[in-house]
């Protein structure tokens, strides 16, 4: 692994970007790691272009704002790619040799030549999850869709633990926590989903684990190392 | 009275009252990873303050619900929303006028619109604690960071300090409080982050426990009369002859207006003692320095780290209050700099006006680089411009 991993979170505005970036975050921070995260988003609406970043190394960490050369990118929704719902174009951009792609979506996306060939020069490997598929058959909701797609990155890439994860996880969900209007509202929306914030914390987790393996299988077939 | 008798008592809320330089320097603290909102909420929570006013905002809106949330949880004497934020404004001018710690957050365009309410707080003399959340006020409009706002406060009189992370964020609240108020201060404060890279960015935060709070406001120390109708300022907006230019206007707006301004000097010297001085340096012999205050320190500090893999030293010299302006300390720090860039999150480069203006063969000053209306500034953008002046400065010398 890297000494420094930057990861860059592109999605749309509800998909839970922001709070993916927190949670891991906080959870690279509990394991003693150094770590920052922050979102980058115009005026909130839904399914309009989200981004958040997560900056995680084992030194001090001042840099901060966007993130314009990631180490893994992850894209929450098609859209990103096949719209254009990006703050880059491509969706790509800055991408450092040797990093990694995961994309959510249930089949691989008709990427443009070019693109797939700049991809494979930089030694660029795409993992496909179905990230929102899974959650809606684990956790009974797209709503958990980030939850999975940060499963996938712990999976592939073991950049923190199921442990830090899960205290990370109660962090934000297991007490009050205070946001802009729109996240508060789907805060609300999948508690009232959940009876119990119990079951809540453990279909989130249930999520991860679940595509944490396929993230381990994942990286299993791979024949150069990702991320050194 | 005096506040210090408070100490070792108990407030409403039950928390203990301690001397200062206790909760700052020496109590026990704990690790925290949290957002700059949260640590508003968190240094609101050990403040003492009477009276916060709010108005939503984004980037602060979030800082300014967790204050209410401190008020109905009675950490916060008294909490509502304003109608707007000039209104916000000039309700914390009368509060403080009552004799209240008074807090508010503010951004952008709403401080623009508050804005007259601000010169005013500083001739009337009140300590009011204002947490600016910078972000762009310009159109195209933005909602990420511009620090453009503080170049526009700059000369209204106020305290003007400008927190680089989380951690000098909370400590800027709460000693920011104590300075304001020091009777031969007495003048309101800007405790300016830079928005979204530190109120929306989690980061780690050492916190003492919220089991103590600094004393509370002691208005018997307020250097002013009480503000009536009889007495100035208010006094002198009431009789048409300050208003007029003859002697007895002249002799009052200049006591008064440079008296004010002799205050903000006056601040140094409590300022110091708390911030351990109003510059930071890191490797400031080094002939390549980077100035600048706030994030753009940051972004500094991951340049001279990626400059240090090449071979080439760069220092850092941190601005950490913006109003009194160290003048002495920067030209101290920059005597053996043969170049000096200025990164800024704004168009003006109002930062490098100030140093430009402060210290001697001041064509040693880059003002850059620049990014505005809240785009980033990635380290790699500080190296490409310091790399390409250097290349120039060769150049030069040799041809």
């Amino acid at each position: 692994m890297r000494k420094r991993v930057n990861l860059r979170m592109s999605g749309l505005g509800g998909q839970g970007v922001v709070t993916s970036a927190h949670v891991l975050a906080t959870a690279a921070s509990k394991e003693g790691k150094f770590a920052i995260s922050n979102p980058f988003f115009g005026a909130e609406k839904r399914m309009a272009p989200a981004e958040s970043y997560v900056r995680m190394a084992e030194e001090k960490i001042y840099d901060r704002g966007e993130l314009v050369y990631p180490d893994v990118i992850m894209v929450f929704h098609p859209q990103v790619i096949t719209m254009g719902k990006c703050y880059t174009m491509p969706f790509y951009e800055g991408i450092k040799p040797g990093g990694l792609l995961i994309i959510n979506s249930d089949e691989p996306l008709p990427l443009e030549k070019d693109d797939i060939r700049f991809l494979e020069e930089q030694n660029i490997p795409i993992f496909y999850i179905p990230a929102t598929t899974l959650a809606v058959e684990i956790a009974g909701t797209e709503l958990a869709t980030n939850m999975g797609m940060l499963g996938a990155l712990m999976g592939a890439t073991k950049i923190v633990g199921l442990d830090a994860m899960e205290l990370a996880i109660e962090d934000r969900f297991g007490k009050k926590y205070v946001a802009s209007g729109g996240t508060a509202t789907l805060d609300e929306a999948i508690k009232k989903k959940f009876a119990k914030k119990a079951q809540l914390l453990k279909k989130n987790m249930d999520t991860i684990r679940r595509v944490y393996d396929l993230g381990a299988e994942w990286a299993e077939t791979l024949k150069t190392p990702m991320l050194v | 009275m005096d506040s210090k008798s408070l100490i070792g008592t108990y407030n409403k809320k039950g928390q203990k009252i301690v001397d200062p330089d206790y909760l700052f320097f020496e109590a026990p603290r704990e690790r925290h990873f949290m957002t700059g909102s949260e640590v508003v909420r968190e240094a609101i929570k050990r403040a003492n303050v009477d009276v916060s006013i709010a108005y939503p905002i984004t980037p602060q809106s979030e800082a300014a619900a967790m204050v209410g949330d401190l008020y109905v949880e009675g950490y916060v004497g008294e909490y509502f929303r304003g109608e707007n934020e000039f209104a916000v404004m000039s309700e914390c001018a009368g509060a403080s006028f009552g004799g209240a710690r008074v807090f508010t957050t503010t951004s952008g365009p709403g401080t623009l619109r508050a804005y007259e309410n601000f010169p005013m707080w500083v001739g009337s003399r009140l300590p009011i604690m204002l947490n600016m959340m910078v972000r762009g006020v310009n159109s195209p409009l933005s909602i990420q960071p511009d620090t453009l706002e503080i170049g526009l406060i700059i000369d209204t009189g106020m305290l003007i300090w400008h927190a680089e992370s989380a951690q000098e964020f909370f400590d800027f609240l709460l000693k920011g409080f104590l300075v304001a108020e020091e009777p031969d201060v007495h003048l309101p404060i800007a405790v300016c982050i830079d928005g979204f890279f530190v109120s929306h960015t989690k980061d780690d935060v050492l916190i003492p426990s919220a089991d103590f709070v600094i004393p509370p406001y002691n208005p018997y120390r307020n250097p002013m009369p009480a503000m009536d109708m009889e007495s100035p300022p208010v006094r002198m907006m009431r009789d048409p002859f300050v208003m007029k230019s003859n002697y007895i206007s002249y002799a009052t707006q200049a006591s008064w207006q440079q008296e004010t301004r002799a205050a903000c000097e006056r601040s140094r010297k409590h300022t110091i003692r708390l911030l351990g001085g109003l510059i930071e340096e890191d490797n400031s012999d080094a002939e390549i320095l980077i100035v600048s205050s706030g994030t753009a320190v940051a972004q500094g500090r991951e340049a001279k780290r990626l400059l240090a893999e090449e071979g080439i030293k760069v220092g850092i010299v941190k601005i950490k209050t913006i109003r009194p302006f160290p003048y002495e300390e920067v030209r101290q720090a920059t005597k053996n700099a043969k170049i000096i860039f200025v990164p800024e999150f704004n168009v003006a480069g109002w930062m490098a006006r100030e140093i430009k203006s402060t210290i001697p063969d001041n064509h040693r000053v880059i003002a850059g680089p620049h990014v505005a209306g809240g785009m980033t500034m990635p380290p790699e953008v500080i190296v490409t411009e310091i790399k390409k002046v250097l290349a120039k400065k060769k150049e030069t010398v040799h041809g």
